[in-house]
Parts: structure tokens; sequence; C-alpha cells
């Protein structure tokens, strides 16, 4: 009897393997994308038709006929806009990196207060970050701007503390007079870096050699440090200051930020601290108890079980969550436009506004974020590996 | 033999407190001179600090709606809340009207309040969703039973920021479970098709989605079809949420042991199969918090939609204050008035958050 039953021949193309349906689904996915892709693009082509609407990024090189509250370098509203949106970004960039200093420092101190013996500190760093983080950003902004347009005395009346003056219109502080003394101490300080950088080296050599710890932070800071001084003594130690002084109207002299930056600076940094703060308290929670009793089992003492034991191991889990508040300040800056800081949003949205090549302005907002996102995950990526543990 | 042979030994004294009010202080406030010295610092600071507040806002404050005595006091006016009240919580809803806006509010309050409690947790929740969205709809809308119209461009305030909220969060979680499942397919395209639309999404802010949703949104469309700018916003900020979650979600994923699918593929499970009854009860159940930070944020989020004039909870706030000149001075009192009613909201969330992580962690517990 023929038992032999031969095998039924293997289709090809059966829509039972997986690889083909995987397939099709791929080719049908993207074809849809495309197709819905095209039909926005030609809806817009249309549109734009219809209403008469210009595109193109030609405008960029024409006057932008406005002009900007602050900028670093001059500005005048007879200026295409392609120098407009370069004031933009660079008041865009200005406040987020300083933003993202002050907020380390400050979300840092507050994480590390949330462990502290002292009962009253948990409570207020405790306290700080659950009333922060509740409140919308943008209301924290309009609130502080309204602190420094409405609660603050006008200029001629400025609150004094030192050396600084705080009134409606913004922050004035002292700044270094220009001399041949300064410029000196600065390239002492950077031609100081070679002996500091040659002196770690060594140190790091002898410890890994002898092993006996030696300084490789401080002593070779105190070496660039010290040129610097050499060099600002060398230079006939200017210590001119351009102070600011009251005068009949206004405050004047000295370096000043306007109420619009404080605001957002300020908004900024106490809000994304609150986050920071809640990171820096997840980080230090990671490393294990047995961590810092070995430390102290080992004969470190709390400053050395700190810096050599638990805050290696803490940076680990702390810095992936906190380069994601990094770019979320820097993001949120965009929010500038609703207390009126010359921010590239705000540039783009007056261009919009003027020119109504809505579009383009978007794509451009879009595209200047989207850099400054990726340029920061690729630097906090690459510190990111030198903080990793190292596995074979 | 006179030595002694038996001698008392000396009583030991009595074991410090470990329990009580003088224990606590001397373990949290006074356990070392620098936690000392702190505590005494902190407290000085704060006997400066605190009475100045309490006078400004408690007993120098104006608590009745007249300007002239605000004007004239020294501490707070929270009769600018009691008088713009109605302004503030419903914005450019037509006055009369307002009791319409506070039935929607007050339903759509209560039917969260109803989804945040176990006994809800039932299959009439979702029908009953659908019910009170529509009937939201018609009452605030109007235009039926003799009510009269109001446009959408109309609703604002706290019913707004409600709305804006809710409908986006319940819209972005299923994007967001489809999104995270398209990273985590195998399929090359389909993968980087989501990877590129979170990216993108992650590295812009919300601001500009608005922007996109207010300007560029009417030119993407066909001639001669508009949609409303409510519904242009929504989507933006849907779009938006759902990219976070997507990566929130993917966490959950990926923490999944492998064996959870291999074992699924075992018993015969499809895909699709596998994901609903063995992949996402369980991954979605690990980033409970996250997914709950995530509606906070979407929460706070909705406070921009001010900026592309629509006016929610911080712009009818605004506009009510600067419409009228008498109380603009007083606008602190209004900002703050709003930022407890936000604190009041996220805080809950929160611990909310708390309470059902607790709860969908039950089966860990021994």
């Amino acid at each position: 009897m023929p038992t032999s039953r031969t095998a039924p021949p293997k289709k090809k193309w059966s829509w039972r393997s997986q690889a083909f349906r995987a397939l099709v689904y791929q080719v049908l996915a993207v074809a849809f994308i495309a197709l819905l892709v095209v039909y926005l693009a030609n809806n817009t082509a249309t549109n734009m038709r219809a209403r008469g609407i210009q595109s193109g990024f030609d405008f960029l090189a024409g006057a932008a006929g406005f002009d900007i509250g602050e900028s670093l370098f001059a500005f005048d509203s007879g200026e295409p806009y392609w120098r407009a949106y370069l004031v933009g970004m660079t008041n865009t960039l200005r406040v987020a990196l300083l933003g993202i200093v002050l907020t380390t420092l400050l979300g840092t101190l507050i994480g590390v207060g949330r462990f502290s013996r002292n009962a009253l500190v948990r409570g207020l760093c405790l306290c700080y970050v659950e009333v922060f983080r509740n409140i919308p950003v943008l209301l924290q902004l309009l609130m502080w701007y309204l602190f420094f347009t409405e609660v603050l005395p006008v200029s001629t009346e400025a609150w004094h503390i030192g050396p600084l003056f705080l009134s409606k219109g913004g922050l004035n502080f002292p700044i270094p007079t220009w001399a041949f003394g300064q410029l000196l101490a600065a390239g002492a300080l950077v031609a100081g870096l070679v002996p500091a950088w040659l002196y770690r080296r060594h140190a790091q050599r002898q410890f890994e050699a002898t092993g006996n710890p030696r300084s490789t932070v401080l002593a070779p800071l105190a070496v660039a440090l010290g040129c610097a001084v050499v060099g600002w003594i060398v230079g006939g130690a200017p210590t001119g200051l351009d102070s600011p002084i009251q005068g009949e109207f206004a405050i004047e002299n000295g370096g000043a930020l306007t109420p619009e930056f404080m605001a957002l600076l300020l908004g900024l940094t106490v809000y994304t601290a609150a986050f920071v703060a809640e990171v820096v308290r997840g980080g230090i929670q990671s490393v294990s108890l047995g961590q810092s009793e070995a430390a102290s089992a080992l004969g470190l003492n709390q400053g050395q079980t700190l810096r050599l034991v638990m805050l290696p191991q803490a940076l680990r889990v702390i810095i992936p969550p906190l380069t994601n508040q990094f770019l979320n300040l820097t993001k949120n800056s965009s929010l500038a436009v609703a207390i009126g800081y010359p921010d590239v949003v705000s540039i783009a949205n007056t261009a919009i506004n003027q020119t109504g090549r809505a579009v383009e302005c978007i794509a451009i907002i879009m595209l200047v974020y989207l850099s400054t996102s990726l340029f920061t995950s690729v630097l906090m990526n690459w510190y990111n590996d030198r903080a990793a543990i190292t596995e074979r | 033999m006179t030595t002694k042979s038996f001698q008392v030994i000396a009583p030991r004294p009595a074991p410090l407190r470990t329990q009580g009010i003088f224990a606590w202080c001397r373990d949290n406030l006074f356990s070392n001179w620098g936690t000392s010295l702190g505590t005494v610092l902190l407290v000085a600071t704060l006997l400066s600090l605190v009475p100045k507040l309490v006078q400004w806002a408690l007993i120098d404050a104006v608590w009745v709606s007249d300007y002239n005595l605000c004007h004239a006091a020294s501490g707070a006016c929270w009769g600018v809340v009691r008088e713009k009240f109605r302004f503030i919580l419903f914005g450019r809803y037509p006055f009369e009207e307002h009791w319409r806006a506070l039935v929607c509010t007050a339903m759509l309050l209560a039917l969260i309040g109803l989804s945040c409690t176990r006994a809800c947790w039932k299959s009439w929740l979702a029908p009953l969703w659908l019910v009170v969205l529509a009937f939201y709809w018609l009452l605030m809308h109007g235009g039926v039973l003799g009510l009269s119209t109001v446009e959408t461009d109309l609703w604002s305030g706290l019913p707004l920021t409600l709305l804006l909220a809710t409908l986006s969060m319940a819209m972005a979680f299923p994007i967001a479970l489809v999104i995270a499942l398209g990273r985590r397919s195998g399929m090359p395209a389909i993968r980087s098709l989501c990877t590129i639309y979170v990216e993108l999404i992650r590295g812009v802010p919300l601001i500009s989605v608005l922007f996109m949703a207010s300007f560029m949104f009417p030119l993407l469309m066909p001639q001669g079809f508009s949609i409303d700018v409510l519904i242009r916003v929504l989507a933006g900020i849907t779009l938006f949420a759902a990219a976070y979650m997507a990566e929130v979600i993917r966490g959950g994923l990926q923490a999944m042991p492998k064996g959870q699918v291999e074992a699924a593929a075992t018993l015969g499970l499809g895909y699709w199969q596998t994901q609903r009854l063995i992949v996402l009860p369980q991954a979605l159940a690990m980033v409970v918090p996250g997914i709950m930070n995530n509606f906070i944020s979407t929460f706070k989020d909705t406070s921009l939609v001010a900026i592309v004039s629509l006016y929610e909870l911080t712009g009818a706030m605004g506009m009510a204050m600067n419409a009228d000149a008498n109380w603009r001075p007083f606008r602190i009192e209004g900002y703050l008035f709003i930022a407890l009613i936000y604190f009041g909201f996220c805080f809950s969330m929160s611990r909310y958050s708390h309470w059902i992580e607790k709860q969908v962690n039950k089966s860990k517990l021994r």
C-alpha cells in the first residue's frame, strides 16, 4: 500500500510564511506613509496657490523690519531675517546654558538635602520638590515675570544688594573693566592647563605604581589657577570694576540683565531643579547600603565614601534622566514667547505674522531644537560611555 | 577572713529614651553640633519669613471684593478671586450660560473620580465615558433643546482644561501602545518609522507642535475643508503626549523577560494574543508610575494652549485680569489661585499614582 506520502511542494511565497507577511505589511506601511505625505504636500501646495501664499526660504535675505529687545550683538530692524534668527538662537542658547548650570547646582543641592540628617532640611526639600513640580512651568514663568515687572521697585528706587541693583529694569551687576591684565590672565589660564594636565598624568601614574593616592583634581586645578594669577600680576594686577551706579533716571554702567531674561532663567531653573532633585535622589538611593558600609569598613571617611564610592555609582543612574531634564529645560525655554523674551520661537512667531510663511518658520524652529537635542544627546552619551561600568 | 565576698553593683543609668517627641527631636534635629547649627539657623530664617507671609496673606488681606479697599490695604487682595472667579474658571463662555459650563465640569470631575475608584473598574465604565462626553458636547455647545449655541472658540477656563487633558490622555494611550510595540517589532521598516516619529516629536518643544496645529494644519487639509481649532490643538497635544508615553511603555516592554514570550509561543499563541494576554498586562503594570507622570505632565502642558489663543485656565485668568484696569494690580493673587488649582490636580494625581502602584503590585506581595 502506498504509505509514502510526499511532502507537499513548499511554496516560496505563502501567506503562511512569516517573512512574506512581514514584507507585505512593511511595504503597505511605507506606501501608506508615502501616500499620506504626498497627499498632504499636495494639499499644502494647492492651498498656498489658492491663498496666494508664497513659499521658499528667500524671505530670510529680506529686511526684518522689527527691533529685538536684547541681543548679544548689535541688531537693527533693517537687517535681514537670517540675522534676526541668529539673534534668537543665541538668546535661546544663552538662557539654556545658564539655566542648565544653575539647575544642576540647585537640583543636586536639594536632591542631596532629601538625605540630610536634619529633619527640617529634609522637609523643606520635599516641600520644594512637591510645590514646584506640580505647577505648570508657563504659570511659574508668568508669575516670575509679574514679580519682576510689578512687585519690584522702579529703577530709581532699586533694591541695593551689595554691589547689585534689582529693580523693574532687571538686574544690574559690576563687570571687570577690560585691561591688559585680564587678557594675560586668561591666556595664562589656557597655558596653565598644559602643566596641570601633565601633573595629573604624573599623579595618576604614581598612584598606579605605588598605591599612594595623589590629588588628581585639586592640585591640577591649583596649578592652572596659579598660572592665571601669575599672568594677572604680570599684567599689572588690574582691579578696575565697572560698577552700576544709581543714575537720575535709571541705573547706569555695569552689566545688566533684562527682567524678561531673569524671569525666564529663574522660572526654568526653579522648575527643572525640582525634577533634577528627584533624579539625584533616585540615583543616590539606587546605590545599595552595603556599599557605604563596606566603604566605612575600609576606613574611608564620609567625604571619601561619597566621592570615591557613592558618586561614581550613582552617576551612572543619574546621567541618562539628567540629560532628559537638560533637554526639557532647553525645550521649555521656547515658552519665552509668553513673556516677550526674544528667543528663536518669538522671532519665528513675529516672522510668521509678518511674512505669512508658516511652514518655513515652523521648520526653522523644529530644526533648531532638533539639532540642539541631538547635539546634547551626543555629548551626554559620550560622557555616559565614560561613566558606564567597563565590563569584559 | 575579712575579704568582701559580696558587692552590690552600682545601678546602671536608665537608657536614653528612643521613643517620643524629645527622642525624635534629638535624633533628627540636634544629633550633632552641625545639625543643631543648621536647625537653629533654619528656624531663625523661617521665624523671620513666615510671620511676614502670614501677615501678607491672612492678617492684612482683604477678603471682600472692593478694589478701593484692596488698593488701600498692605496685604493680599483675595477679593479679586471673589470678584473674578467666574471669569477665571469659565473665561469667555457667555455669562448667563455659566451654569452649563459648571454642570459639565462637575460631571467630568465626578466621572474622573469614579474612574479612579476600584469598585468602578467594570465594563460599563467605557460606555459611560462616551455618554458623558456626548452629553458634555451637547450641553457646552448647545443648539438643541432650546439651549443657545456656544461655539467652541468661546469654551474656556477649567472645563476646557479638563476636556483637553482627559481627551488627550485617553487618545494618546492607544497610539502610544501601538508605537511602542512598533519600536519593538522585528520588521525594520515599521521599527524605523516608529523610531523616527518618537525621536522627531521628542526633539521639538510642544509649542512648535501647537504652532503647527494652529498655523500649518489648515494648509494640510484639502481645500474647503476646515477643522475647528479646538480639535486641531487636541490632535497636537495627543500626538505629542503619545510619543513620550510610547517611550515609557517601551521601557516596560524591554524589561519583560524573554521566557514569557517564548512560553506563549510554545502554547501556540499568535503575536497579538501574546501581546494582549501575556506581555502587555505585565509590562503595563511595571510602568504605571511612568504613565501617571506622563498624565501629570500632559495636564500641565494644557496650559500652553493659551499661547495659541485658546483660553483654558491660564489664558482665561490672564484675560479676566487684563480686561479690568481696577483689578489689574492684583494679578499675583489670581495667579496664586489658579496655581493652587493646578497644584491640587497634579498633587492628587501623584498621590493616586502611589496608590495604584500598590494595587497593581498586589500579585507580587507575599
